[in-house]
């Protein structure tokens, strides 16, 4: 039994996945932060940014179609915008009648219009972390994080959570598995319905997590003894990449010059 | 009427990730220095009572609960009850290790699943890293004398009924949706969802009391509530209310949607380039709600940080009252 | 000094007593020795003491009784950081071992808080992966291996710190038998001092001359292995079984 959280990561030898973490981090951040702040019905400039990704995208040697694919993971939060179609004020663009009652409810131009734009930021948004995780290890994403600024001691959780939540995972996977295993179904003609009623249900749910933690709690002595036998001392340490060549700095600069350019067209338009 | 629809997502494991894009910059921005301030705190705060094991300590933890999120029970319908665990971790580590605890599971989720946005990571940890242990945390603290289960209950319950209640304000503040539906959906659906996190909380908390007696009582008994856990949690009331007054005392009953279009959120897109008139501040946000936002921010911060400065002069010196009485001081103090 | 045959021994542990927190009494005097380039078995029943013996040697545990000695240094506080390179610990579950997001990261540990250079820990690392026969792993994730491999990563990770004995607990446990044989292939041909915890006493047969027999937190026995394994009241008495 094993789990595998699917591995996000794409390997391929594209300058994308060549360029220095810190620059590809700092770069996505960015274009997800323009997203946030283009304007309401700017869709000249949600096409830029499109295209932009698009650009990145086709250099960086990944799968279009997974992306695309991988990139719909926001879209069942998109009901929670859903009320702006009818509550913000504009023009009546299509009007609903209610059953069961004589309301009915209206579509307006600005609803409309707000609606699709934070769907547009929220794919784009989703799209551009798709390609930095598809291009980037997870220990290069760590880095990139120390590179940042980080606290080490929060890159450190972040690396050891990354190692155990495969672990620990399986150990989950048993025990559902082990659950599973004995849920049968009472013989014929008994009165109660098999499985048990729902509070003892979520109980049993609370002892495997209970469980789990106690043995988590052991684990973490174990793995802190394996460190301190290998002469931890409480400083983590780690090999970081030097320091970021010409090349990471260029190609970051003329992407974020590129996203200034389109920020600034979005408000002359 | 349209609740069947807006039910749906909310039911969904990842009903309080919120993605990018739906909140606005001046909201994510301002979530996330709210949350770095609590995260830089708590780092400091953990790192004295954990020491050396802090990383491989809270790294495990975490890996628990994420894994623990996957632990699902059917309800009904199809639909069944998941695991948030901001509470649980509360209950078990203490509000500020519980803080670097979610903290890392909410952005391993960002940056490895996509599974929350990373410019909206600053208020998903705030929903699901501090409202969720601080609310977890002093229900627990508050029942735990009358029945500790029963506590542990609550805590769970309340945890995730109020982080509802934050995220739709969140998205209301964001023009992203109309309050009184948002706010409607998901304080229904979550306090449904809540008991199976109340549940499976007070299962857990059952069974670490059962496995570790001598450990967990000693720890949650010795867990004295201190000012700086009081004061951060009295930051967190204050910020939940105060982005409250701010919505409600807008001059326009009908709430931001109002704000915006009365202000020109909609029609940004002919303003002027980076127009300085008191109109436009930033875009997306009017003056007036993001004037609110910054007020509210830098008020909380101000507090805290004096409220913080406050507590460590005092709880430095009953330290120094407490040495001076007693020859020996045993154990950790504050 | 304690001298035994006219040297210091590498590892020297003498009436070592400790008892854990619950009350339990897990070591009731042990003592032993290991001398530089022996092969030592450590065999007994399931709580005989042999996990609690094996975190003495580098100070994990401290006993409430007795002394433990590597490479003629006492198991101080100031020794602590030399002792524990000196001992390389590989503990049973490799996921406890390994605990970073890479395998170089992983071996590079020790070296790194040994306070060695770039290159140095770079050579150091390619070099303890290349000796347990796994040189192209560096860049893979410890969750990608087997559990043959994880083990042999184990390994590694206190090879590269280049220690004076190496421990092992039950290395072979969990082995599928093509795992469990190239594992002993492997440790045959490690040119290094050894004390391995284990159950599997074909293992123990074939690869060391001498054996510790370790029953109710004491040794029982402590001698040539060919006669321990000839000693068929001795091995009834403590739970074992000749292969």
């Amino acid at each position: 039994m094993h789990i595998d959280l699917f591995d996000q990561y794409r390997h391929a030898h594209s300058p994308v996945h060549a360029l220095d973490p810190r620059a590809k981090l700092t770069a996505a951040l960015l274009f997800i932060l323009a997203a946030a702040l283009t304007p309401d019905g700017a869709w000249l400039a949600f096409a830029a940014l499109g295209a932009l990704w698009l650009a990145v995208a086709l250099v960086s040697d990944v799968s279009l179609a997974l992306l695309l694919r991988r990139g719909l993971v926001a879209l069942p939060f998109a009901l929670a915008a859903v009320t702006v179609l009818f509550t913000l004020p504009g023009w009546p663009l299509l009007v609903i009648p209610l059953p069961l009652s004589d309301g009915h409810l209206v579509i307006s131009d600005n609803g409309a219009i707000r609606f699709l734009t934070i769907m547009l930021k929220s794919w784009l948004s989703v799209l551009m972390a798709l390609l930095l995780t598809a291009t980037t290890t997870f220990p290069d994403t760590l880095r990139s994080l120390r590179g940042i600024g980080v606290p080490r001691v929060i890159v450190g959780v972040l690396a050891f959570m990354y190692r155990y939540i495969f672990v620990l995972g399986d150990e989950v996977l048993r025990l559902l598995r082990a659950r599973e295993a004995r849920m049968a179904a009472g013989p014929p003609g008994l009165a109660r319905r098999s499985g048990g009623s729902i509070v003892w249900r979520a109980r049993v749910v609370g002892a495997m997590v209970g469980s789990l933690f106690v043995r988590s709690l052991d684990r973490s002595d174990r793995v802190y003894n394996a460190m301190i036998s290998r002469g931890y001392s409480g400083e983590l340490l780690w090999l970081d990449k030097p320091t970021l060549r010409a090349a990471d700095v260029a190609w970051t600069g003329a992407f974020v010059l590129v996203l200034v350019l389109i920020e600034l067209w979005a408000r002359l338009l | 009427m349209l609740f069947s629809e807006l039910a749906a997502p909310f039911l969904a494991p990842d009903a309080l990730h919120i993605p990018d894009g739906f909140l606005s910059a001046a909201v994510a921005v301002a979530m996330w220095i709210v949350t770095a301030a609590f995260i830089a705190v708590a780092v400091r705060r953990a790192s004295r009572e954990f020491d050396d094991r802090l990383a491989p300590l809270m790294g495990v933890l975490a890996a628990f609960i994420f894994a623990a999120q996957a632990f699902n029970f059917p309800v009904a319908g199809g639909t069944s009850g998941h695991f948030l665990g901001g509470a649980l971790a509360a209950i078990l580590l203490g509000p500020w290790a519980a803080l670097l605890v979610m903290s890392a599971v909410i952005g391993l989720q960002a940056l490895v699943f996509q599974d929350g946005g990373l410019l909206a990571m600053g208020a998903n940890i705030f929903v699901m890293g501090i409202v969720t242990v601080w609310v977890g945390y002093f229900v627990y603290q508050a029942l735990t004398r009358f029945n500790r289960f029963l506590a542990a209950f609550a805590a769970g319950w309340l945890s995730v009924l109020v982080a509802a209640v934050v995220t739709a304000f969140l998205l209301a503040f964001s023009g992203t949706a109309s309050l009184n539906v948002v706010l409607t959906a998901m304080a229904t659906i979550h306090a449904v969802i809540g008991l199976g996190e109340g549940l499976i909380t007070a299962g857990a908390v059952a069974l670490v009391a059962a496995a570790l007696p001598g450990r967990f009582d000693q720890q949650v008994a010795a867990r004295k509530t201190d000012r700086g856990t009081w004061v951060a949690g009295g930051v967190v009331l204050a910020l939940l209310i105060g982005v409250t007054a701010v919505f409600f005392a807008s001059p326009h009953p009908d709430g931001l949607e109002r704000v915006a279009e009365d202000t020109g959120f909609l029609h940004t897109a002919q303003a002027p380039l980076f127009n300085i008139a008191p109109d436009y501040v930033v875009p997306g946000l009017s003056n007036e709600s993001l004037a609110g936002v910054l007020a509210v921010v830098l008020g909380i911060l101000l507090l805290f940080a004096v409220g913080y400065g406050i507590a460590r002069a005092l709880s430095r010196r009953s330290h120094r009252q407490a040495e001076g009485a007693r020859p020996e001081p045993a154990g950790k103090g504050s | 000094m304690t001298e035994i045959n006219g040297h210091e021994p590498v590892l020297h542990v003498h009436d070592l007593c400790y008892t854990y927190p619950d009350g339990r009494q897990a070591l009731n005097g042990v003592t032993m020795h290991v001398d530089h380039g022996e092969k030592v078995a450590l065999v007994g029943p399931n709580g005989a003491g042999k996990s609690t013996l094996m975190l003495h040697f580098n100070g994990i545990l401290k006993g409430s009784a007795g002394r433990v000695r590597v490479d003629g240094m006492d198991l101080v506080k100031e020794n602590l950081g030399v002792i524990r390179a000196k001992v390389g610990l590989v503990f049973q579950n490799p996921d406890d071992q390994l605990f970073s997001t890479t395998v170089f990261e992983d071996v590079a540990f020790g070296p790194l808080h040994m306070g060695y250079d770039r290159q140095e820990v770079q050579r150091r690392v390619e070099d303890a992966l290349a000796r347990v026969g796994i040189g192209g792993f560096a860049a893979r994730m410890p969750h990608h291996l087997s559990v043959g491999e994880r083990k042999r990563v184990a390994m590694a990770t206190v090879l590269a710190m280049d220690p004076s004995i190496l421990v092992l607990d039950e290395p072979t446990a969990g082995l599928d038998p093509r795992g469990r044989r190239s594992l002993i292939n492997l440790l045959r041909g490690l040119d290094a001092t050894m004390l391995v915890s284990t159950h599997d006493m074909a293992l123990v047969a074939e690869l060391f001359p001498r054996t510790i027999v370790l029953d109710g937190g004491r040794v029982v026995a402590d001698g040539l292995t060919a006669e321990i394994m000839a000693d068929q009241r001795l091995l009834e008495e403590h739970g074992l079984e000749a292969p």
